[in-house]
Parts: C-alpha cells; structure tokens; sequence
C-alpha cells in the first residue's frame, strides 16, 4: 500500500471538496477506459491516448484554477478538462468527430477551445502551445485583466525550440504562465535517458531565471500545493514557474502502441504509486470515504458515462462538405 | 498634402491603426527604442510606450505563437521579422497554429506578421528572400504584397482589421524609393484585400506581377510602348492570397496574352498558379501559352553582379514581352 504523505496546505481542504477531487480522478480513469472500448470495438477512429498513471497531475493542475484563467492543456490531461469544468458529453462529441462538437468534427481528441470555460486546445506539435499560452498571458496583462495562464508539456516537448522559446519570452516579460511538464518517462518510444541530459527538467528553470520545481506527480495533493504556490506568484506578478511532474504513462503512446519496450519492473514499480489508489487510500485513512461511497462513486460515474455516451452517439456525423466551410473567418 | 514613402505608407497605417484601436500593438526585434531594423517604426514607443511597441528576444517561434495567443484573448498584433527571411524560425507557429485555429475552432486569429522581403540591398541569401510562395499552399492565411505607398498603407490597415492571420510582404527596395512617393490619403484609407489594380492599360499583352516588379514591369510597358508599338497592361496583383481572379482573366479576355513576373524563384511561385489558373479558366482566349519570369531556382546570391543578374529587371520582362508578342 502507498504510504500516507504530509502535504502541507491540504489540510485546508474540507471533505467535499476532496471528495470531488477523488470523482474527478476515477472520472478521468472511466473516461480512459471507455475511450479504450470504443476503439477496441472501432467506434472510436483515429488515435487514442490515455492518461493512465497520469490522472492526479493533470487534475491538479487544473483545479485551482477560476473560470477566466486560461488553459492550454495536452490531449492527454483529459483530467485537466474535467477539472476546468468540462462535461463529459462534450469531450465525447469530440473524441467521436460528432456534428455539434466544438470543432464540427474538424480535429479530434480534446484539440477544441471552449469560450465559456477559457480551455485551448493542443496542436500535435507539443511545444508550440507554450508561446501561444506565453501570448495569452501577455494579453490578460495589457488589458488589465488579472488571469493566469496554465499549459502543460511532455518530457519530449522539452526538447522542441518553441519550449525554450516560449519560455524565456514569459520569464523576461515576467508573464502569469505555468508550464507544467509531465514528465511521463517516455515520449512515444524514446527514454527520458535520451531525451534530455540533466537531473530534473526543473533545474532549467534556474537557466531562465524563473521559480521551478520537480514533485511527484502521482501525489494529488502535492502537485495542488505547488499549483497554489505557482498561481499565487502569478497572480503577484512574480513571473512564470516550471514544474516538473513526475509520472509513468503506463499505457501506450497510443492505443496502437503496444509499448513492450518498457521494462515490466518499471511498470511494476509504479503500479505501487498509481495515483487513484494512492488518494483513495489517503481518504480512507482520514475517514472520509468508505468502501461503501467508493462503489457508489464508481456506480454513479458509470451512469453518467453512459448518459453522455449515449447523446454524443445520438449525433450525427457531420456532412462530407461542411468540410470546406470556415477556412477563414469573415470580416466583421 | 505631403508626399509619403513606401516605408511611410506603412508606417503611418500602422500609427493610425494603434491609435483608433487601443487592441493593437507590436512586437518585434529592436522596434522599440532602436526603431526597427529600417526604422520603420521610429518614435512608436514614445507615442505608444513599451507595452504596445514591445521589443522580443530574438526568437520568431515565441514572437508569433505569443502573437497568436494574445489574439487569442482579444488583441490585435502586429508584429515584425526583421526581414522575411526569418519567417522560417516562425513557420510552425504559422502553418500549425495561426492558419488552423479558425478552421478548427471558429475563433478569428487577427494577426498581421510584417515581413521585410526582397533583394536588390546587397544582402545575401539571408536578408533578401521573397518567401511568400512557401506560405500559399497553407489555407488560412492571406498573403499581401503592395507595391506602392499607398497601396501599402491601405493594405496594413486593412490586413490590421482582417480577422484572419495576414503576411504581409514589404519590399525593403521600395522602402525610401523617391521615384514612388504618393500623397497620403489620409487616415480612412483603405485597401480591400483580395482585389488587384491595373497599373497601366493596354491591349496587346498583360504583365501580371507584384511587389517591387510592378515598377520593373512599368518600365518595360514605356520600352514595349516606345520601341515597338506594343501597349502592355500592368496587373498589380496586390493580394496573392486571396488573388483577383477575375481581373486577370478580364484582362486575359482583352489581351490575349499573358506574362506573369515575380521576383522569387520561378519552380513552385505564385506565378505557377496563375498560370494554372488562367489555363484553366481563359484558355479559349489565349493565342500565346502563357509565361512565367521568376528569378532563376538558385538561393539569392550576394556579389553585385550575381544579384543582378538573379533579379528579374526591365531588359528581361522587355524580352519576354517581345517574345510573347511574337508568338
């Protein structure tokens, strides 16, 4: 069993709210494992990527976070969504290329912006969105608006230009960004070993004369402090931070990827940190769920995914030819 | 009225734009203090202050993505590549970020990214590309390359309020021509994007062309006219995406004979789709296959004469006329 763990600034969380916290994580692991289904039974085209193992970095990233802030998370931080306000029918209508899916069917996965809850979608260049985060922060500044921006990137991205770009453009501007890296061991096939050469991804922060730090991203609670912590300074004009959440993706790059180059011992290792488990167990020791409450978690969010399927499937596939609209918007 | 450069027209567009419409600003390599490269923004931070004329690091990348992002988010940027060339640091940030984020979000992208092009200052392969053609194949994007002042000025503006992402192609030769300066028109001024402008009537050919090759081919209209009796019409393009399809095919219809000249390479140009085009739609009206005058496939080289003889000029655009005529 995970060991408990102190994580200072927890304690200020009443019951309710770790609860909520506990359903975002099992509801991002059922999204997972119904996305898996569908593809499995070809009623999902296209790629599939979990965020097994991934669950409490990306929850917890996005958590704290209000309505106006700004989010430019990964396809894989399906938790980030939820956590940000996201229903499920709406990432389902997506995921299924739906009519009445905030791209039309136009991109897939969760590569959507939804206006009303401030989420902006990926590219599949990860790195990019870091400049482009880094834009939006510059201007809630300029027009005095006080939100903060939050993008996340892999291990692999680090190593991309626009990384290094975006990020010595908000440090010298002092930017309200956080880029939060999972550090998930493996981009698609390539180790961290290869990948990049120093001891924590976070000591590059010191390089661009910004707040960084390496945590355990399987750790809920830890990764919501350092958020805190994270958003506080933004929110003061401190300048951006960089995080480095440490994670296993313990599925595939994809679910066309069988990833049998990872070594079964490493997987082994962290099934013992999964992240669910370890927040479960913490809250049954504080007494504040049962087996009892786990099940009816577990029964209620099953419900409700099928509910959500079920009207996303309702949706048509959109028309071959509603392909040529909206290349450019129109003038006002 | 006072009479304007091309830098001028641009410059002053720009200075109406930030001041009617406090969502627009700039970003740039040393445009703050400095002025820019060619000065081009010279006493904007002292009207505008560091937040609307900001000096970047030298990184495109994070230029343009923050450009787009701060679109994003309701502003208008404008921002500067020092000279076109550079573009290349920032082409992701374009063809995968900027041109697609309407398609696939409906949410407008109105950004305006300057770029300084084309030889004939000496630069080098570095510092005189005209790399438009590398962006017309992305959908999503507009590509505009004025050649005159007030072409220049009407079309930042306009580039300025277009909901979409814009390149702008300014040519540095044309920057402080005074052979070219025209009276400012006047802050209303505006230059529809999407439409091209005949320069010079005629009845026995058309050139099409744009950028600083306008004038080029001006020139060679006054030759063909004096020498040999021939009357050139002078299509100046002005957006090359998207493109006056219908004016040049009217001026097809008219002349019969079409001579499309661009100063970037000639494989793979602006000028091939034109010429795909007008096969297409005017065919019938052609008495002459229709020709192309680029510059030759080779990186734009340094040494005077060898920059010289790269560029397409007058004496060039004169033979092909000559020759098309006689066909």
């Amino acid at each position: 069993m995970p060991e408990s763990f102190p994580s200072p600034g927890s304690d200020a969380l009443d019951e309710r709210t770790l609860v909520r916290l506990y359903r975002l994580l099992r509801l991002t692991r059922a999204f997972d494992e119904t996305l898996v289904r569908l593809y499995r039974q070809g009623k999902l085209v296209g790629g599939v990527y979990t965020s097994t193992g991934n669950e409490a970095t990306a929850v917890g990233s996005a958590f704290l976070l209000r309505s106006e802030d700004v989010l430019f998370p990964l396809h894989r931080d399906v938790g980030a969504h939820l956590a940000k306000g996201q229903d499920l029918k709406t990432l389902f209508l997506n995921y299924l290329g739906r009519e009445g899916s905030l791209t039309r069917g136009r991109d897939n996965t969760a590569h959507y912006h939804d206006r009303r809850l401030n989420i902006f979608g990926n590219v599949s260049h990860i790195g990019a969105m870091i400049p482009v985060a880094a834009g939006a922060a510059l201007a809630a500044r300029m027009r005095g608006e006080d939100r903060v921006a939050v993008t996340m990137v892999g291990d692999g991205g680090t190593s991309t230009g626009e990384f290094h770009e975006g990020l010595n453009f908000a440090a010298v501007s002092k930017l309200p960004l956080i880029v939060i890296i999972e550090n998930n061991q493996f981009a698609y096939s390539t180790p961290t070993s290869k990948q990049f050469a120093c001891a924590k991804l976070s000591d590059r922060a010191q390089g661009y004369g910004i707040e960084g730090s390496t945590i355990d991203g399987t750790d809920l609670l830890a990764v919501l402090d350092t958020m805190r912590g994270a958003i506080t300074r933004a929110r003061a004009g401190e300048g951006p931070t960089l995080i480095e959440s440490v994670t296993m993706r313990m599925r595939g790059h994809s679910e066309a990827d069988r990833a049998d180059y990872v070594p079964s011992e490493i997987l082994d290792s962290w099934k013992k940190k999964d992240p669910i488990a370890r927040f479960e167990s913490e809250l049954l020791r504080r007494g504040l769920l049962t087996e009892e409450r786990i099940h009816l978690v577990a029964q209620e969010i099953r419900t409700e995914i099928d509910a959500a399927l079920a009207e996303a499937e309702s949706h048509p596939l959109p028309e071959g030819s509603s392909a040529l609209t909206g290349v450019y918007a129109e003038e006002d | 009225m006072k009479p304007i450069t091309y830098l001028e027209g641009i410059a002053t567009g720009l200075f109406e734009e930030m001041e009617r419409d406090g969502s627009v600003f700039l970003m740039g390599e040393d445009i703050g203090a400095y002025g820019g490269a060619f000065k081009l923004t010279r006493g904007f931070i002292e009207s505008f202050g560091p937040e609307r004329v900001r000096d970047m690091p030298m990184s495109e990348s994070a230029i343009i993505g923050a450009a787009t992002g701060a679109a994003l988010l309701g502003m208008r940027p404008v921002v500067e590549m020092q000279f076109a060339d550079f573009v290349s640091c920032g082409f992701n940030q374009i063809v995968t970020v900027a041109a697609k984020t309407h398609y696939r979000w409906q949410t407008p992208v109105p950004i305006v990214i300057r770029c300084p092009s084309g030889g004939g200052v000496h630069g080098g392969m570095f510092h005189s590309q005209n790399p438009e053609a590398w962006f017309a194949n992305v959908p999503g994007l507009k590509i505009v390359a004025p050649s005159t002042p007030t072409d220049a000025k009407g079309l930042i503006k306009s580039a300025i309020r277009d909901p979409n992402p814009v390149l702008f192609f300014e040519h540095k030769a044309l920057y402080r021509q005074p052979a070219i300066r025209e009276i400012d028109p006047g802050p209303d001024w505006l230059i529809r994007i999407g439409k091209a402008n005949v320069r010079r009537e005629g009845g026995d050919l058309t050139i099409v062309t744009y950028g600083a090759m306008v004038h080029a081919a001006l020139r060679a209209a006054e030759i063909l006219s004096s020498e040999e009796e021939l009357e050139a019409e002078v299509v100046d393009l002005r957006s090359l995406i998207p493109w006056d399809v219908e004016a040049v095919i009217a001026s097809v219809k008219k002349t019969s004979r079409v001579l499309v000249v661009h100063e970037a390479t000639r494989t793979g140009g602006i000028g091939a789709e034109i010429a795909a085009v007008i096969a297409e739609e005017g065919f019938s009206d052609l008495d002459a296959p229709v020709r192309r005058l680029g510059a030759p496939d080779t990186p734009v080289p340094f040494s005077p004469p060898l920059e010289e003889y790269f560029i397409p000029g007058t004496d060039r655009i004169v033979a092909e006329a000559r020759d098309l005529a006689s066909f």
